[in-house]
């Protein structure tokens, strides 16, 4: 293990945080709220201790698979916990754990909260709530590795520790070129989105705050209400603009450079929209049975957020009948593409399960046939596989383990699984106490600890976080 | 530059490896996923898996945007395909791997048709390379620039030599060379340390040194410097593949005795009908008995070209240790060179280095004639020093252009080692000037030079 690359990275990393507190201080000079004070603050100290750290640049700069996953999985806690720091200091959110909770499902775009009243939080704070989603989005080191540049090619090790999905590629050779494209796509969609809130007569701080939202598939609001209460035109707006965050971002990119085939193969992308399809067809079907229905527009908006794992509710779906309620849950696991801000387990895995599962089924019929898998035309690596299913594996052992830990506090079971469900997989709401109404304040410090390990894990895909806690990881040697 | 790559082998890989940190977009193409995976784990490169005469594969790859694609597959035929293909389909440039005699023979035809823009046979290239070693005794190494008119030879410092303890600047009093070109000392390679040397530089025995010098006036001068220059005048081949054929035609057509010593029959005869000046011996070379037969204890030099390394590296430590032989070591697996490097085994010949330095320094001066003016760039000891060769333009306006060498200041750890007018080439003293139209070379130890200009402080 090369810990002199590790700490100049986490360096960079607490750099980059530092600066991104900024702009919440810059909203509270135009709110004129006293409190940014602590961000302007914050931003000074850590700066210092940033560049501190990553003044020197290790003589030693080899770095292996075993580094990106350890600096990946350290640098999502470190950023947490500074992140959290404005939030005790300011006194808004007091309790330690509180304030981490917070920050975690901020940057792990869950958007889950503690907050009983979130319009009591001051503005700037709002904001960096709102923020950290879009930082967590894309990712802080894939935003390091497009703005410095690294030498040596290893540091596709960090971005495939970071990024979601089985099996990530670079759009192009270099990987600061790659990075660069990924925040470009990322930022562009953004400002159409931000545009698109402002034009619809959303208020400027709202739209800011929504916006960084979807774009990293979060989910934080800044109203009780969450989505309720803003207009038919910005839900509308920000309904699509899910959609389009939990797409493949390869296949913006093959549409940008005019390669519309390759686009068109994408097979995660159309089953994405394909579930999507069908799962709201199922819900307006079952609330026109059972006479709940109140348009379209609310059920393609409920949908649209669970499956991006967005988290924005513009009704309660927890008066829905149970068929809608459980398609919802279910589309948590399912969640985004590969590739995409969005979190669950993504639909290429779930692609590629159905298609295991199948090829396996002929294996049993016909034992001597031999049929590779394929995926957008092309055969699927048998590692590839391997590793999917040791996902599922892995997923569900830390699933069991965390449900069974927050039992202990004695809720519902369907408050205790949809509340693990939720933070596995950064939806951000789930069902009964923790439904669009509802917030994770009655659970008890143990259970708000494993789901924040839990939401960390759901967007660093478990293995970064779960190979930290493995002993030869740290070893200096072999 | 958006190089394509087709072939992750050992060439592809040091390709990707070099190439892709000049700042070029690689992408590698191979049809083994494992290859794939780890070149792109380990350089900063694009891995696409599929059959590089694949149409799809290639437009995957970004042939359309492609500069250049460079086929170094397992067999020519899919090189030389992958190259169609490529220049069909995104009129590129296209270099490729040509192994085959067969091939290789019909080659110009070949780069005509396919619109090939090089084709290199590592083994021939290799051959050339033993044949320069060979031609020049007791050199450690032979660079040539200026397609061959220029040559750079490397050799080490005996004990007891006129060179020892020398300081460079009183060379030209104390060392009377009888001859019209002064002997340029260009790089001093002294342990670890690599330097460009200036008159204040002192040389000790056990320097390895470079020196720019006329073929014609070697003997002469190696004798001033106290190496024995004996003529060769029959070398020893251990090994009868590609690259002992293609030696043996260059040696017997310069008059050199050649023995080949091959242990398969067959192979064999096929020799004596391809190189029948040459003596085949029909054994095998590590056998110690029949190469004191052959006479390895006379011969001028002995050339390891089996198949195996382990083998070659043998030979070779036991022609040093039982006569006098000048030894060359052909190494096909680059590993553990610091070690190979300290074995008394001679020079250690890589056709896959050579293979890969070809390339890259044509793929170097393909982007140069895109923007500067480097002409070709050899990399050497290491890749710690570069030597460059610059074209002065005709219609060059430079406030260095006609100015006595000694009036100019160049930055440090640059030396103009070569100045071509024409067909003369001047090994430059103070006194002498570039003109435009020249070409110049240098020997630097700084890298990323763009323009003759870059070398003036």
């Amino acid at each position: 293990m090369n810990f002199g690359i590790i700490r100049y990275i986490i360096g960079k990393v607490i750099f980059i945080e530092a600066a991104a507190m900024l702009l919440p201080w810059i909203v509270s000079l135009v709110y004129g709220e006293r409190t940014g004070l602590i961000f302007l603050i914050c931003a000074a100290v850590f700066m210092v201790v940033g560049f501190i750290m990553a003044r020197k640049k290790p003589a030693n700069t080899s770095f292996f698979a075993r580094e990106g996953f350890a600096v990946v999985a350290l640098s999502w806690i470190v950023i947490s916990l500074i992140g959290a720091i404005p939030f005790v200091v300011s006194g808004e959110i007091p309790g330690v754990v509180d304030a981490v909770f917070e920050i975690v499902s901020g940057f792990t775009t869950t958007g889950s909260s503690i907050l009983t009243d979130v319009e009591a939080l001051s503005r700037c704070m709002l904001f960096w709530r709102s923020f950290s989603h879009w930082i967590g989005g894309m990712g802080v080191l894939v935003f390091i590795l497009a703005v410095l540049p690294m030498a040596g090619g290893q540091n596709i090790y960090i971005m495939k520790a970071e990024s979601t999905g089985p099996s990530v590629g670079k759009l192009v050779p270099k990987v600061q070129k790659t990075a660069m494209l990924l925040y470009a796509i990322y930022s562009a969609l953004t400002a159409a989105h931000l545009i698109l809130l402002l034009i619809g007569g959303v208020k400027p701080f709202d739209a800011f705050c929504l916006s960084f939202g979807t774009a990293g598939t979060g989910g934080f609001g800044v109203l009780n209400s969450s989505f309720a209460s803003y207009n038919a035109f910005a839900q509308i707006v920000t309904t699509i603009f899910m959609l389009l965050f939990g797409v493949n971002f390869n296949f913006y990119f093959f549409v940008i450079s005019r390669r519309f085939k390759n686009a068109l193969a994408m097979e995660d992308v159309r089953w994405y929209f394909i579930i999507y399809a069908v799962a709201s067809g199922i819900i307006t079907l079952d609330l026109l049975r059972s006479g709940s229905f109140s348009g379209l527009r609310e059920v393609l908006f409920q949908t649209s957020s669970i499956m991006t794992s967005t988290g924005f509710s513009s009704a309660d779906f927890n008066l829905w009948p149970s068929l809608s309620r459980a398609l919802l849950v279910m589309l948590m696991f399912t969640g985004a593409c590969a590739g995409s801000t969005g979190g669950g387990m993504k639909v290429s895995r779930f692609v590629i399960y159905v298609k295991t599962v199948a090829k396996e089924l002929r294996q049993l019929a016909h034992p001597r046939s031999v049929k590779l898998l394929k995926m957008d035309g092309k055969p699927i690596e048998h590692e590839v596989i391997r590793i999917v299913n040791v996902y599922l594996c892995a997923f569900i052992f830390v699933f069991a383990a965390s449900f069974g830990l927050v039992l202990l506090d004695g809720f519902d079971l369907t408050t205790s699984f949809t509340s693990v469900a939720a933070t596995l997989n950064n939806i951000g709401p789930g069902l009964n106490l923790v439904g669009p109404t509802g917030n994770f304040a009655g659970f008890s410090v143990l259970s708000k600890l494993v789901f924040i390990f839990d939401m960390l894990a759901g967007r660093l895909e478990i293995f970064p976080l779960l190979l930290i806690f493995f002993p030869s990881t740290w070893r200096k040697r072999g | 530059m958006n190089i394509i790559i087709v072939g992750g082998g050992k060439v592809g890989m040091t390709l990707a490896a070099q190439l892709g940190n000049e700042e070029h977009e690689i992408t590698l193409i191979d049809t083994d996923a494992k290859h794939v995976e780890s070149a792109v784990n380990s350089f900063d490169i694009q891995g696409i898996v599929g059959n590089g005469t694949s149409y799809r594969t290639q437009l995957d790859a970004g042939i359309e945007n492609a500069d250049l694609l460079i086929a170094v597959t397992d067999t020519d035929e899919t090189s030389l395909l992958s190259c169609l293909i490529a220049k069909k389909a995104g009129d590129c440039h296209t270099i490729a791997r040509v192994r085959d005699p067969e091939h290789y023979n019909e080659i110009d035809f070949i780069k005509e048709e396919l619109g090939l823009s090089m084709a290199i046979n590592p083994e021939i290239a290799a051959a050339a390379n033993i044949y320069n070693l060979i031609q020049v005794p007791s050199a450690l190494g032979v660079d040539t620039f200026a397609k061959g008119r220029v040559n750079m030879l490397q050799l080490e410092i005996p004990k007891g030599s006129v060179l020892d303890g020398l300081k460079l600047s009183e060379l030209e009093k104390t060392v009377k060379f009888q001859m019209k070109a002064q002997l340029l000392v260009c790089i001093v390679e002294s342990g670890d340390k690599v330097i460009i040397p200036n008159g204040d530089t002192v040389l000790k025995a056990g320097d390895r040194i470079s020196v720019i010098l006329p073929i014609s006036e070697l003997r002469g001068a190696l004798n001033k410097i106290g190496i024995k220059a004996k003529p060769i005048k029959n070398v020893m081949i251990a090994g009868g593949g590609n690259i002992s054929y293609y030696l043996a035609k260059m040696l017997a057509r310069s008059g050199i005795g050649v023995k080949i010593l091959e242990i398969n029959r067959a192979r064999c005869e096929e020799l004596s009908l391809l190189v029948p000046e040459a003596m085949i011996i029909n054994g095998d070379a590590s056998d110690q008995q029949l190469l004191i037969e052959e006479g390895l204890l006379g011969t001028d030099a002995m050339v390891s070209l089996t198949s195996i390394d382990e083998e070659n590296i043998l030979l070779s430590l036991y022609a040093h240790k039982v006569s006098a032989a000048k030894c060359i070591t052909k190494i096909s697996k680059i590993a553990f060179e610091e070690v190979v490097r300290e074995l008394p085994i001679g020079t250690v010949i890589c056709p896959k280095t050579i293979t890969s330095q070809m390339i890259s320094s044509y793929v170097r001066s393909m982007q140069n004639s895109m923007g500067s003016n480097v002409e070709t760039l050899y990399r050497m000891m290491d890749g710690r020093v570069e030597a460059l060769e610059f074209k002065v333009s005709k219609n060059a306006t430079g406030n260095y252009l006609n100015v006595p060498l000694m009036n100019l200041k160049l930055k440090p750890n640059i030396l103009i080692c070569s100045i071509i007018r024409g067909r003369k080439i001047t090994t430059p003293s103070g006194r002498d000037v570039i003109k435009s139209g020249d070409t110049v070379i240098i020997v630097t130890t700084t890298t990323g030079l763009d323009d003759l200009s870059d070398i003036f402080a």
